[in-house]
């Protein structure tokens, strides 16, 4: 095995030993980029000086025996949605092109405090907005396990380039499924945490009510040991949980038996594909054998989801985006006349046609006359959503589905058709709107070699049971040792 | 029709500067005047990424100043965004509260028409300041100031209970003070940090069915308030008089070319699109917070006003300046407590003290003049130690340099001579000197006595006691 493919605590623990050192690590990080991200095409900003920097300080504290953590010196990358101070900040979007951040946002502080290096900033769908990378504003991002199709998204970068092995871990964020689809088409761990969990200060806002920052990793651990690092209260995030972060590796091994897990029959649908759905029945069979109860339940709303979800996020995204307007940072259509033109020649520039028309989509949900129909009916909705998973988790201690309905399709296939696009959050966003914590591991692959998620919902802040389904399941199967064909 | 047949019905919207030290959602400082964008921060510049955070002190400041307009303080409120594009508005959104204010049904006591008037207060709430757009016509220009985006203001909500411009301008004012009292804002209406939005419309007297109301903006002063509703309600009386309607629309004063013009229609009215700030949980009050507030809350402005008729047994008029502001009122307090002729000492407050105050403008706070010597100069006075006179000139200087009276008094040499002796002597000495003059008197030209005075008070270089040399002079004169 070569050191680009490790996991993180792999090399955590070399990096204890001083088999390997973080400098080592690091160039092995670049080395690879260098070699496939041609390729692939997950990074827009690679900071090799930043990067070599910081593992060199962090060779030094582990020469001197003070790390910063147990993750000191393990290379990692950025969704391009974290402000990075001296790095560009892009979103994925051409309005914020040349947008250089002026400050570290909270996740990136505790990533730089404990001594993780950034090794650059990774592909998205314009400001999170897409389900395959490929509403980015720069260029589409490919899937190192089928480089004709789509890694997922808006987390696509990220996924791509833990997988492809060049970083050994990133972060996303995750407003209907960002983290959790891609995670499942790239054979990764992906985590949104409670919504609350982790800060979101420093995180360019999508959905304000619905953003979660987590890990994406090739094993259930690494994602563990990586929410560590980032679930903190923050006083900068006002809706940050003041609650104390259990550790999560600690529980990790405990196993299934005596869990109650549900299956929800409203997540196994018409038109979903055979093989994803062969394979999540098969893994909550696997769960049974090692103990679980499997349940069938119920969320009963689940089929408004889609729509309440297509309500609130537009609305509050139209409301985010009104700041890039030319005046002080990012794009300007310095050649208009007048503020009117200015406004609207910057932001004609500037945003991609997926977010013009998630912006004029939230723009009409709160317009006088039509708030009570939907934005606030859709609210209402979403309370009844969030009061399925309730009564779900009076009989189970976590839900089991697929990730996504499908595996990874083809770049292109679904451009041209929003609501098909849409439709492939189907299964993650009902978390998203009841603030809950949710986790895609591989469950398998298809007959042509695709990856294939599978989905562990749990209660509000119990993460630390969702790692410990999700590695009961893990430690079976060899899933998070294959790597892709590039 | 005629002017005289209609009933102006007029609400003010009053927004208040909090006197916090720093902004509502960052810890900027609020200070005024600094070099542009210098009190600026990624929060308040709105850079992406940025999340609000309460500033608690608004909260206090919003639930003393509700309780002081007797609202009822919800326990719950909630901030929603206000939507719209202005260059000096950072984040393309106002952070404000909406449909869940912080206070509600509140009353203001103002002198109106015909006695004390309650106007009903419909709601407070809080929320932050824009920045300011700078327009610079020689270079084609226009620059953002965002000093003041994020500074925390209170808008005052009334409802439409004012009946005449004047009014209007009472409710203002006894706002004005309220909030100075309370130490939330510093009444600066030429800064800027207490602004007037006024919703003006007119009725038939005696109908209950109120007219289409036009909101006047650009308001800064009481003099523009009052001018601006006037013409108003002038230009409105004049529509409905000549058949035509009055449009519901947002209306500009013009302080120059004095008239207000129209600046948006109902049609133009922007959709704010509110809805509740994702970014911010709903405001829960805790109990302590709001008694803690009730227990800070300060003796009102009317209230004092009264005690000080009472107490001090002062006209009122006396009353109402002296208690116009609190730094005042309480100082007068202090040297009342050491002085008991509270009449005289109105006088010297409202005569010698406000005017040394305005030649030299001076927060009652950074006043050199202790209350304790304040009142001891008075006591020289009534004593016949000094002369009225002097005791001004002792005032002035106790006023620049905070010396005591006595130390003033002597090193001017001002103290009175009240000594008979001392001044029967000099009145003999006058008299001698005089004896045609004398003579005069003594047929019954009596304007000659002010000439013995002035010889008198000339050879005691002015400081013998008047009121002794009068009487020495009269005995003498015998007249």
């Amino acid at each position: 095995m070569q050191l680009f493919e490790l996991s993180m605590l792999e090399l955590a623990s070399k990096l204890a030993s001083g088999e390997v050192s973080s400098v080592e690590a690091t160039r092995a990080c670049l080395r690879r980029v260098a070699e496939v991200d041609g390729k692939v095409k997950a990074f827009l900003h690679v900071d090799e000086k930043g990067a070599l920097a910081a593992a060199e300080a962090s060779d030094a504290r582990r020469k001197g025996g003070k790390p910063a953590g147990p993750l000191d010196g393990v290379p990692v990358g950025l969704k391009d949605i974290f402000l990075t101070e001296g790095l560009p900040t892009t979103c994925g979007s051409r309005i914020l092109e040349g947008f250089v951040a002026p400050y570290d946002g909270t996740v990136v502080r505790l990533l730089k405090e404990a001594g993780l290096p950034i090794v650059g900033k990774l592909n998205q769908d314009e400001f999170a907005m897409g389900s395959s990378t490929e509403a980015s504003g720069f260029f589409p991002t490919r899937n190192p396990y089928d480089l004709s199709r789509t890694p997922g998204g808006s987390s696509g970068g990220s996924a791509a380039a833990v997988a492809a092995g060049e970083v050994f871990g990133a972060l996303g964020t995750d407003t209907g499924g960002s983290i959790r689809q891609p995670a499942a088409l790239t054979n990764l761990v992906g985590l949104k945490p409670t919504y609350g969990r982790v800060s979101r200060y420093g995180v360019i806002a999508f959905a304000s009510s619905l953003d979660q920052v987590g890990p994406l990793c090739r094993t259930v651990a690494d994602a563990a040991a990586l929410l560590q690092v980032i679930a903190r209260h923050d006083p900068l995030d006002s809706t940050s949980a003041q609650l104390p972060s259990p550790d999560y590796l600690a529980g990790l091994e405990g196993g299934v038996a005596g869990l109650t897990l549900g299956l929800p029959r409203e997540y196994f649908v018409e038109g979903m594909d055979q093989e994803v759905e062969r394979a999540v029945r098969a893994a909550a069979e696997e769960l049974r054998r090692l103990g679980a109860k499997v349940v069938d339940t119920s969320l009963p709303h689940t089929r408004y989801a889609l729509a309440t979800y297509y309500l609130i996020a537009p609305a509050e995204a139209s409301s985010n985006l009104a700041r890039y307007d030319g005046i002080r940072y990012g794009l300007r259509a310095a050649d208009a006349k007048g503020l009117r033109e200015l406004y609207a020649l910057t932001r004609e520039r500037g945003f991609g046609p997926e977010v013009k028309r998630r912006i004029m989509l939230g723009t009409y949900a709160l317009s006088a006359g039509y708030y009570e129909a939907y934005y606030l009916k859709a609210q209402k909705v979403r309370t009844l959503i969030r009061r399925d998973f309730e009564q779900a988790f009076k009989q189970v201690d976590a839900i089991i589905s697929p990730t996504s309905p499908v595996a990874a399709f083809k770049l292109g296939e679904k451009v041209d058709d929003p609501l098909a696009m849409y439709l492939m959050d189907v299964f993650t966003l009902p978390c998203n709107l009841a603030g809950l914590p949710g986790m895609s591991l591989p469950c398998g692959f298809t007959a042509s070699g695709l990856p294939i998620g599978l989905q562990v919902l749990g209660r509000p802040y119990d993460e630390a049971r969702v790692l410990r389904v999700g590695r009961a399941f893990e430690r079976e199967h060899d899933f998070a040792k294959r790597r892709p064909p590039l | 029709m005629s002017a005289s047949d209609f009933q102006p019905v007029i609400g003010l919207e009053v927004h208040a500067q909090l006197l916090t030290r720093s902004k509502i959602f960052c810890s900027c400082s609020t200070e005024f005047g600094a070099p542009p964008n210098h009190h600026t921060c990624p929060v308040c510049l709105g850079l992406p990424g940025v999340l609000p955070v309460l500033n608690r002190r608004v909260v206090e400041m919003a639930v003393l100043t509700g309780l002081a307009l007797g609202c009822e303080i919800q326990r719950r409120s909630v901030w929603s965004r206000k939507n719209y594009f202005y260059p000096d508005l950072p984040k393309g959104y106002q952070i404000t509260q909406y449909d869940q204010p912080i206070c509600e049904q509140g009353r203001l006591l103002i002198d109106g028409e015909g006695g004390e008037r309650a106007i009903r207060i419909r709601r407070v709430h809080m929320e932050e300041d824009a920045g300011k757009s700078v327009h610079d016509p020689v270079r084609g220009i226009s620059l953002v100031d965002l000093n003041r985006a994020g500074v925390p203001l209170l808008e005052i909500v009334s409802e439409p209970d004012l009946r005449s411009p004047e009014e209007a301008a009472e409710y203002m004012r006894s706002l004005r003070d309220l909030l100075v009292y309370l130490g939330v804002n510093d009444g600066n209406l030429e800064e800027g940090s207490l602004r007037c939005d006024a919703n003006v419309s007119v009725m038939p007297k005696g109908s209950a069915q109120l007219g289409t109301r036009t909101e006047l903006k650009n308001l800064n002063s009481y003099r523009f308030l009052q001018k601006a509703i006037e013409l108003e309600i002038a230009r409105q009386v004049l529509v409905l008089e000549s058949g035509g309607k009055v449009e519901q629309e947002t209306r500009l004063f013009d302080a120059e070319r004095g008239e207000t013009r129209s600046m948006r229609s109902k049609e133009e009215a922007h959709d704010y699109r509110y809805f509740p700030e994702p970014d911010l949980p709903p405001l829960v009050l805790d109990e302590g917070l709001v008694e803690a507030q009730a227990k800070a809350l300060p003796e009102l402005p009317r209230a004092k006003l009264e005690r000080f008729r009472t107490q001090y047994g002062l006209p009122a008029y006396d009353a109402k300046l002296l208690t116009s502001e609190r730094p005042l009122a309480d100082y007068f307090e202090a040297v009342a407590a050491g002085y008991r002729d509270y009449k005289k000492l109105s006088n010297w407050f409202l005569g010698e003290l406000l005017r040394l105050l305005k030649e030299q403008p001076t927060p009652i706070a950074a006043l050199k003049i202790g209350p304790g010597h304040f009142a001891a100069l008075l006591s020289s006075v009534d004593r016949g130690e000094i002369s009225a006179g002097a005791g001004k000139e002792v005032l002035a200087e106790m006023f620049r340099t905070g010396a005591a009276p006595q130390t003033v008094i002597a090193e001017r040499g001002l103290a009175q001579v009240s000594d008979q002796s001392a001044i029967e002597a000099l009145v003999d000495e006058v008299l001698a000197k005089n004896p045609s003059e004398a003579e005069k008197y003594r047929a019954g030209k009596r304007q000659v006595f002010g000439f013995f005075v002035g010889q008198v008070m000339k050879a005691m270089k002015g400081k013998a006691n008047p009121q002794v040399v009068n009487e020495l002079l009269r005995k003498k004169l015998g007249g």
